[in-house]
């Protein structure tokens, strides 16, 4: 019968509220949000990590941080309309209020990858997750060998963040590599998907890092295409989707194996997740 | 009580010997000091945890026969109070209720408020909690406390909790406590602990404090010495419980043998007889996965989330957007069983089975976890040798 918990450790499934400060659309159903707290500062976050975003009556769900872990004036998020959840939380004007839980979870291993050549490889919305990692290592480039950001979407409509894949690509200390899987007229780069893209970049494979994220198939082929090269599996990183509904390891959703993949992951470590990641139904 | 120590003996008292109005005197006392006393009732065919007063609401003269599929309530030939084995509900539903409203949010002119349920007033006490159910309720202590994060709610229900396990004096045909190491004997984690000596000289409770919450409540009840032959008779009563076990889980690398075999084929043997109704999880006493609804009233100025059991076996608690993650009866059994036996140990230090045997007794297709996990675990499996995929 001790006493009640310090108020540091209030509630942690209760969500605060946040002010939409601006919308940016990105595509035909994903826009980005920059969100200000309404009570408290911004706190930290590592890149990698995601918070919890409530829209008032309709629900929570998932939701990465997308936006430069330097920038503390507010979370940036990148969400896709694909569930009334999600709908909602895309469909908040300038000005409305979201509850916000987070962050939470595991981080890109961005610092311990210095010293080496570094791979980014995303799918489709998986590219707003690796993109704080991104901003994190191009302000520091010169810690790293050989950084390539490769990319895929369906199609060229499909793609976030065109203008910044423009400027990372016009840089001399990143290789941007985009593809599609359909091409329209106005497409003149790669068609065909991600994993394909490894081949056609330099990179030393006994000294590369690669950070994955994407939908599951796309991982599992690209690890699978990165250990061909000769990249250690222990230097694949994966950020991995389950179901969440509390994000602290007590609601059971999440597993994957003996993981919980909103505390343990989302981003885990591909030797350590290879054999259940070949498994279907996990 | 303190929830988060671990499975140790507890220093405990001497034991003494309450009659049948010593323990209506415990009952009475539990009351008065504030306690929602809950304890064994007979509903609807079954024995059922519910709030008592009086020791006439307990199933005196009944006991359960207990088999795969089968729970069925018999006459005894006495008056014993707890001469039974343990009905479909757990002291989860309690601590760790199947509904719970967390907060509510109110609309106003700029935005919305959201403020926390206060928790629950009175405080539980629990009579007859039994070894397998107290290292039930140490498995969800290290679930819903040990981690990074804690349940307020279920810290607050906890430790407020007064706890009275009872030594078990039979066991089902469904029980296996004796091969996990969870009983039948209440070793720790207990304010009181009772064995029940009943023949045709006497209807005795064999009592010792596990806490010195226990020891003072056992003070001021009227007991009297325990001799050598009552604390022979009690230590009788659980070989005779040991000796009577239905069933045996051999855990002996059980763990490494699910982990390494996802592919076997017995999981869609067991598929096409599993009819995913998750009745194994709600019966289960350390289950304790959750989802989560939200409601708003018709005008929408107030808006509620409530947290509620969920079950790994429902099609929606893996779906993610493309579809459900294990779409398949097999994968949901898989997950269970794999996660109870074997993940549980990576995760919170201990196997999440204690040897209860209800998703034996109440899976309506009678699934015994003793002989899937006997399957499985006879052949081998290639080692992958995963542990937790964590990125440190």
């Amino acid at each position: 019968m001790s006493a009640a918990p310090p108020a540091a450790l209030a509630d942690p499934m209760l969500p605060a509220p946040w002010r939409v400060r601006a919308v940016r659309r990105e595509t035909a159903d994903v826009v980005t949000l920059d969100l200000v707290p309404l009570a408290s500062g911004v706190p930290c976050f590592a890149p990698g990590q995601f918070n919890m975003i409530y829209a008032y009556g309709v629900g929570e769900v998932p939701v990465s941080l997308s936006g430069d872990p330097a920038d503390r004036s507010c979370f940036v998020h990148t969400v896709r309309a694909v569930g009334e959840v999600s709908a909602a939380i895309a469909g908040a004007a300038p000005g409305s209020v979201l509850g916000l839980r987070g962050p939470f979870g595991s981080a890109w291993p961005v610092d311990a990858a210095a010293g080496h050549d570094l791979l980014i490889v995303a799918g489709g919305l998986g590219l707003a997750p690796l993109r704080p990692a991104i901003y994190r290592v191009l302000a520091r480039s010169e810690r790293f060998g050989r950084i390539a950001v490769l990319y895929g979407g369906r199609g060229p409509a499909e793609l976030l963040f065109r203008d910044e894949l423009a400027v990372w690509g016009a840089r001399a200390d990143v290789t941007v590599a985009v593809t599609v899987d359909h091409a329209d007229p106005s497409w003149h780069g790669h068609v065909g998907v991600v994993p394909a893209l490894i081949g056609q970049i330099g990179f030393d494979p006994p000294n590369t890092v690669a950070l994955l994220c994407g939908p599951e198939v796309m991982l599992r082929f690209t690890a699978t295409a990165l250990r061909a090269a000769g990249v250690a599996a222990e230097r694949i990183h994966l950020s991995m989707e389950r179901n969440m509904k509390c994000a602290i390891g007590l609601c059971g959703h999440c597993q994957f194996g003996p993981d919980f993949v909103c505390q343990d992951g989302p981003v885990l470590r591909y030797d350590r997740i290879a054999a259940r990641l070949a498994v279907r139904e996990i | 009580m303190s929830p988060t120590a671990p499975p140790g003996p507890d220093a405990q008292t001497a034991p003494v010997l309450l009659d049948r109005a010593g323990l209506q005197a415990l009952v009475d006392a539990l009351v008065a000091r504030g306690f929602d006393v809950i304890g064994p009732t007979l509903r609807d065919g079954a024995i059922v945890y519910d709030r008592i007063a009086d020791l006439a609401a307990l199933p005196a003269g009944w006991t359960d026969r207990q088999e795969a599929g089968r729970y069925r309530l018999e006459r005894r030939a006495d008056a014993a109070l707890f001469g039974y084995a343990v009905g479909p509900q757990s002291w989860k539903r309690f601590l760790h209720p199947p509904e719970e409203t967390l907060w509510r949010a109110r609309r106003q002119d700029d935005g919305f408020t959201i403020t926390p349920e206060p928790p629950s007033p009175a405080p539980f006490a629990f009579l007859g909690v039994r070894a397998c159910e107290l290292h039930a309720i140490a498995i969800q202590d290290r679930v819903f406390l040990g981690g990074a994060h804690r349940d307020p709610g279920y810290a607050a229900r906890r430790q407020g909790a007064f706890l009275v396990a009872l030594n078990c004096g039979t066991a089902a045909g469904t029980c296996f406590c004796a091969s996990m190491g969870t009983g039948p004997r209440a070793e720790s984690g207990f304010d009181l602990a009772l064995t029940e000596l009943i023949d045709a000289a006497r209807h005795d409770f064999l009592a010792v404090a596990g806490s010195e919450a226990g020891a003072a409540l056992l003070a001021v009840l009227p007991t009297r010495p325990a001799g050598p032959e009552a604390t022979a008779a009690a230590e009788a009563v659980l070989a005779r419980t040991e000796a009577g076990m239905g069933r045996h889980l051999d855990t002996n690398g059980l763990k490494e043998r699910l982990q390494a075999n996802p592919e076997h084929p017995r999981w869609d043997e067991v598929a096409a007889r599993c009819l995913a109704c998750a009745n194994c999880t709600l019966v289960c006493p350390t289950c304790f996965c959750t989802s989560v609804a939200d409601h708003t009233d018709l005008a929408g100025t107030e808006a509620t989330r409530v947290k509620r059991w969920d079950s790994c076996f429902t099609a929606d608690f893996s779906f993610i957007h493309g579809g459900s993650v294990r779409a398949s009866g097999k994968s949901r059994y898989r997950q269970w069983l794999t996660h109870k036996l074997a993940h549980w140990i990576d995760q919170f230090g201990s196997s999440g089975c204690v040897g209860c045997g209800r998703c034996i007794a109440w899976c309506p297709v009678g699934i015994d976890i003793t002989a899937e996990a006997a399957a499985i675990r006879a052949m081998p499996g290639k080692a992958v040798g995963e542990g937790k995929g964590g990125n440190a």
